[in-house]
Order: C-alpha cells, then structure tokens, then sequence
C-alpha cells in the first residue's frame, strides 16, 4: 500500500491537495448548495473525464485532439439510446402513429426501430458500448495517423474535421438521432426516475466517485514507465522511437484510452442532464474542452478537472450577467494562458510554495521555449 | 438519379458546377492564405475566417459610405473596396504576428488555440459593431443577374467575376513567389531557416510579411464572398474547416495541390448538395477526404522539402 501510494502521489502536498479536493466535491458542496446547482457541478464535472484525457494525451504526449467532443458524444448518445427505448415503451407511446419507437422516429415517418438501435435495449451492451465503442473508433483513427507519422497540427486539423463530420452527421440524420433537438425527454433508468432530487444526489456521487478513480488511475499511468514513455514521446519521439518503443502503438493507446474517458463522461452527462444533442460534440465544445484543461494546467490531473469547475462556473455566471461579454473574456483568458501560463492554474499554485517572491520566474518563461510542451512538430516527412 | 433525363443532367451537373465555381474560389482564396502561412512557420492560424469575414464587412463599410456620401461612385467603389479589405486584413494580421504568433512560434499547438481565443474575441467584436444579423452591401449593378446560354442553364455574372479575381490573385501570389526577391527570400527561409539567417535574410520580417500576406489573401477572399453571400460574425467560421482540408489535402504548402484539392472539394460538395438532401452532401465529402487522408496522409503534391 504505502509503495502504491508513492507511486500515486510524489509529494505530501499532492496527496493533500487530491484529499482536500476529493472532500469539498464530496462533502462541502452537497451541504452547501441546493440541488439544481450541485447537478450543474455535477454536469460540469462529466467534462472532467474529457479534461484528464486531454491530460495524458495532450499534456504528457503531446497529441492536441481537437475531436475529443465526438468520444464524448457517442458514450452520451449510447447512453441516451438506452434511455429514450426505455422512455418509448408501446403504452407511453400509444399515441403515435407506430408506438414503441422513439417520438423522433416516428414524427420522420420511420416505422421500425433500425437494427443499430436493438442492442440498446440491454442495459449490459449499453455500458460495454459505452466504453468499447468511443475507444474502438479512436484506435482505429488514431492507429491509422500515427502509424503513417502524423501528429501536431495535422492531427488537430483532422480531428476537427471529424467534429465536423460527426456532428453534422447527426444533424442531418433525424429520423435516427433525433436530429438537431437531440435525443430528449429521458426519463427512467431501469425504472428509477433520474429527474428525482434524490437520484440527481446518487448521480452527483456516482460522478465524483468515479472521476477520482479515473483521476487515480490518470496518475499511475502518469507515474509508471508509461507515463515517462509518453513525455519522452512528447519531446524526443525519433530518440523514443530508435529505443525499440512501437510509437505508434503507445499513441494510438492513449488516444483510445483519452476516448474511453471522455464517452465515459459523455453518458454521466446524459444522465445528469437528462438530453443528448448534436450542440454538445461539435467543433465548438471540443474545443473548448480542451479550454478547461488548458486554463486547469495541461500536465496536471487536478488541475484539469479545477479547469473544468472553474472555466464552466465562469460560462454560466458570465453568459447570464454579460453575455457580450463573456467571449471577450474567454477568449482572451484563452490567449494569456496560453501565452502566459502554458502549465496553466495548476502550474501557478505549484509555484507558489517554492519560489517565495520570484515572480520573475513566472514571466522568464513567456520568451524561452517553456519546458511543457512542443513536440517540434515533425511535418509528415517522405524520407521513407 | 432515376428521375432524371440525361439532358437535365447534365444541365444540373453544369449548373451546380458553376455554383460550386463560387465555392472553389473562395476555398482556394481562403486556402491560399492559410498555405502560405502554414508552410511558412508550421503554423495553422484558426482565426483565418475572422480574416476572411473582416474583408467581406470592410467591404460592407465600404458600400455604406459611398451609399451615404458618394453615391455616383457607386458602380466602382467594388474595386476599390477589394484592395482596401487586404490592406485591412494584412494589417491586423502584422499586429497579430507582432503580438501573439512570433513568441509562440516554438509551440505551434499552442498557436492553434491562441488564434482560436483570437477568432473568438474577433467574432464579438463584429457581432457589437455590426450587429448579429447577416449583412449584405449594395452591389455594383454589373455584378447582379446571369447570363442566359440556353433553356434552362444560367450562368451567374457574380460567380463569374469571383472565379476571374480568385484566378488574379493566385497567378500574382505565384509572381510574387517566384519573381520577387522577397519570393525568394520566404522560399530560402521555407526550405532552410537557420541557412537563411545566417546567409543575412531576417527571417522573423519574413515571417511577418507572409503572416500579413496570408491574412490580406483571406480578406480579398471576403471581399469575394459578399458578392456571392450574406457576411454574418460566424461566416469565416463556416469556411474555416473546409479551408483547412484543403491546405491538408492539398499537400504542404504546395500551391498547385491548394488550387487541386479546392477545385475537388468545392465542386464535390455543390454536385452532392442537389442530390443529397441537406448536409448529407457536406458530410459525405468531408468523410472522404478524411479517409483519404488517414490513407495518404502527404496529400496530394506532398513537399520534396525536408523538414528543419
């Protein structure tokens, strides 16, 4: 135990910090705040599972996904097609032209449930897909770019696009994914009403406790040989690559596992928030998912999930009050983080204990290259 | 396609094509700039269609002043607008480069998002000055209407003229590239910076003009594109992924591939858009192009240049 908590927390500062944190979601919030706002962290936290993704990925192995709202979009949609058959029972939905079929289907004129939507009535298949289906889909896009040695901004550029695809995709398919209104009107799982006070704290709990195992989980890998291999992959992939590592391998790795994150979050969403819909997995969202784990600090796990707390409490308080103003001021707390603080808040609270009054530390590293980040992104080279 | 006869057909294909002409000039204007900037410093700048819907509301400025001050003018403000609108966009785009991008220039994952905190702010500002609603300037009466080949098949005038300036500025940019002596200088730095440097080209001027040239192509592309729609704060924004597979695509800053897979794209996707109905077009082209990409990743003209 003690070598396994050693390998999880490299500092007592860490391991207090992780205490603290783990209480105040645990114990301090559920106290403090009324139900609504409690879901609303609880909401904000499912993005968390994405944020400790982008961690491993982007942080530690430097592969910037920009397509991470699609992971989190098929685990929510599984999630969702789960509820809404069991939300379309034949008696509910008498009223309809073919009942037993979704609302959605039916107002498009589809008769029969289409073949893909079968397995979700099992709620067994329905959390295997949840976690096969999103790490499925990104190990193959990701086997099939690292393999051929792309990375850096082309790897942004086409995971993007796939954004783009897959949420226009749903969009445009409304008879079988409820279109631009989403999958809505999610009552019941298995019979337990999940719009009950009572089910929105269980949920609440059942997010929290699974994000630390997640965030635990993040840190071992971030702790072990892994997690040394992917930092080495990050600055000096050809020397990683001339050891007899399977570079491509070990990205197309974390890739999927950063995309079984994120579905995971994905159907936690879904059943905080009780709706699915294509707004939530595009270009925009994705992005600014990885906002939440930039301005939490990319590199550190805690920092990221603080990220998504932080940066969503901001939204919703600034987007009500000012709404004009709120993307001037994300978008330029974007731009000085970026520039500024690349280890983002994390990074900040890190310096504070050790460098008493050096604050000169802190812009030193606006000119030099900083020691986060950059893969010098190797172009896709031909010299094979 | 059953429902069609073979003549309609190819009406329809010469039609949408056409359309799809408007499309591909401005993708290839778009690309054009995003290549240069790209394949200048590695750097893919996500702000490119604020670029691109800052010279299409210049042009809209323009318009509404000589509406208001000058209106025997206009027949040929339209002109003077374009040149106004690079000269607009290659300017912020100096300050831009100048600010943000030249101290970044070592973490280009990081100049991706910082444009992107840019697009955003830009986004706004459009949406507190001009408004959220589309706007559309008063174009020149030579630009409206069509000409009539033949029953059933007419080609629009407007899309004429943004295909002829699209086919302007990429001939000049190549000019510029090959002929100039700052052309030479951006190849040199493309192909060995640290050579270059030493060699007395200051690259980081370098940087910057191509940075300013690649923004001001971006505000031409605008300009371009209110003749052949409404400019809304998210216009550029629409563009902006499809612009970026094209530089993908195309091959590395190579401009031959640019002008190739913008062609391919443009006409691919306004050829599906009438016989798919809604997006499906869109997306069926895009999945393609992904695939192909995750297949041949180099694109289509990949450089010969080798890195560093």
């Amino acid at each position: 135990m003690p070598l396994l908590f050693r390998t999880l927390f490299k500092t007592r500062g860490e391991a207090l910090a992780f205490g603290g944190f783990l209480l105040l979601l645990l114990v301090v919030l559920p106290l403090a705040l009324p139900v609504f706002r409690l879901n609303l962290v609880g909401k904000y936290l499912t993005f968390g599972f994405v944020a400790i993704g982008l961690v491993l990925l982007w942080g530690r192995c430097g592969i910037l996904s920009l397509g991470q709202g699609v992971f989190f979009g098929l685990g929510g949609y599984c999630m969702a097609m789960f509820l809404k058959l069991e939300a379309s029972d034949p008696v509910t939905t008498a009223i309809q032209s073919t009942p037993g079929i979704p609302d959605f289907m039916d107002w498009n004129q589809i008769t029969k449930l289409p073949m893909y939507w079968e397995p979700f009535k099992s709620l067994p298949f329905t959390i295997f897909a949840i976690f096969v289906v999103p790490a499925v889909i990104a190990f193959i896009i990701g086997w099939a770019l690292f393999r051929r040695r792309v990375g850096g901004v082309y790897f942004a550029i086409i995971t993007q696009s796939i954004a783009l695809i897959f949420s226009l995709g749903i969009d445009g398919n409304q008879g079988y994914t409820g279109g631009r209104n989403g999958i809505t009107d999610l009552r019941t799982l298995c019979g337990w009403d999940i719009r009950s006070e009572n089910a929105q704290y269980i949920l609440y709990f059942l997010c929290v406790v699974l994000l630390f195992t997640v965030a635990l989980g993040a840190k071992y890998i971030i702790n072990t040989r892994l997690g040394r291999v992917l930092v080495a992959i990050r600055d000096r992939e050809d020397r990683v690559r001339f050891s007899g590592y399977d570079v491509a391998m070990i990205r197309a790795f974390i890739f999927a596992f950063a995309a079984m994150l994120s579905g995971i979050g994905g159907a936690l969403f879904v059943l905080q928030v009780g709706f699915m819909s294509p707004s939530i997995v595009g270009i925009i969202p994705s992005i600014e998912m990885v906002i939440f784990t930039a301005v939490g600090g990319r590199l550190s796990v805690l920092g990221a999930i603080l990220g998504c707390l932080i940066v969503n409490f901001g939204k919703t308080t600034f987007s009500e009050a000012y709404p004009d103003l709120w993307l001037y001021l994300m978008g330029g707390t974007f731009i000085a983080v970026v520039m500024f603080f690349p280890n983002g808040l994390a990074g900040l609270l890190e310096k504070i204990p050790t460098s008493k009054g050096k604050y000169a530390a802190l812009f030193a590293r606006f000119k030099k290259t900083t020691p986060v980040v950059t893969t010098k992104t190797t172009p896709i080279s031909d010299e094979n | 396609m059953g429902e069609y006869t073979s003549e309609e057909l190819q009406s329809i294909f010469i039609m949408q094509g056409f359309s799809g002409l408007s499309l591909f000039s401005v993708l290839l204007l778009m690309g054009l700039g995003l290549a240069l900037i790209f394949g200048q410093m590695g750097v893919i700048n996500m702000a490119h269609g604020e670029f691109m819907a800052l010279g299409a509301y210049t042009v809209y400025f323009c318009s509404h002043l000589t509406e208001t001050y000058a209106p025997t003018f206009g027949p040929y403000y339209f002109v003077a607008a374009i040149g106004l609108a690079f000269v607009v966009c290659a300017a912020l785009g100096a300050l831009v480069e100048w600010l943000m991008i030249r101290h970044l220039y070592h973490r280009p994952l990081d100049t991706l998002l910082a444009t992107w905190g840019l697009s955003l702010i830009l986004q706004q500002s459009y949406r507190s000055i001009f408004g959220a609603r589309e706007v559309t300037p008063t174009l020149p009466e030579w630009l409206m209407g069509s000409y009539n080949v033949k029953e059933g098949l007419d080609i629009p005038i407007n899309g004429m003229f943004v295909l002829g300036l699209s086919i302007v500025v990429t001939i000049a940019l190549i000019t510029f590239m090959y002929r100039s002596a700052f052309g030479l200088r951006l190849r040199a730095t493309v192909q060995n910076r640290k050579m270059s440097a030493a060699v007395g080209i200051n690259t980081g001027k370098v940087d910057r003009l191509a940075f300013a040239l690649g923004c001001g192509i971006a505000g031409i592309a605008g300009a371009a594109f209110t003749t052949i729609g409404s400019t809304g704060p998210d216009s550029g924004s629409r563009y902006i992924v499809d612009a970026f597979l094209v530089v993908v695509s195309g091959g590395t800053a190579s401009l031959l591939g640019c002008l190739a897979s913008a062609f391919g794209i443009a006409q691919a996707q306004s050829i599906l858009e009438f016989f798919l109905e809604g997006t499906k077009g869109k997306v069926a082209t895009l999945l393609v192009i992904v695939i192909a990409l995750m297949i041949r990743p180099q694109g289509l003209f990949p450089s010969k240049v080798r890195g560093n």
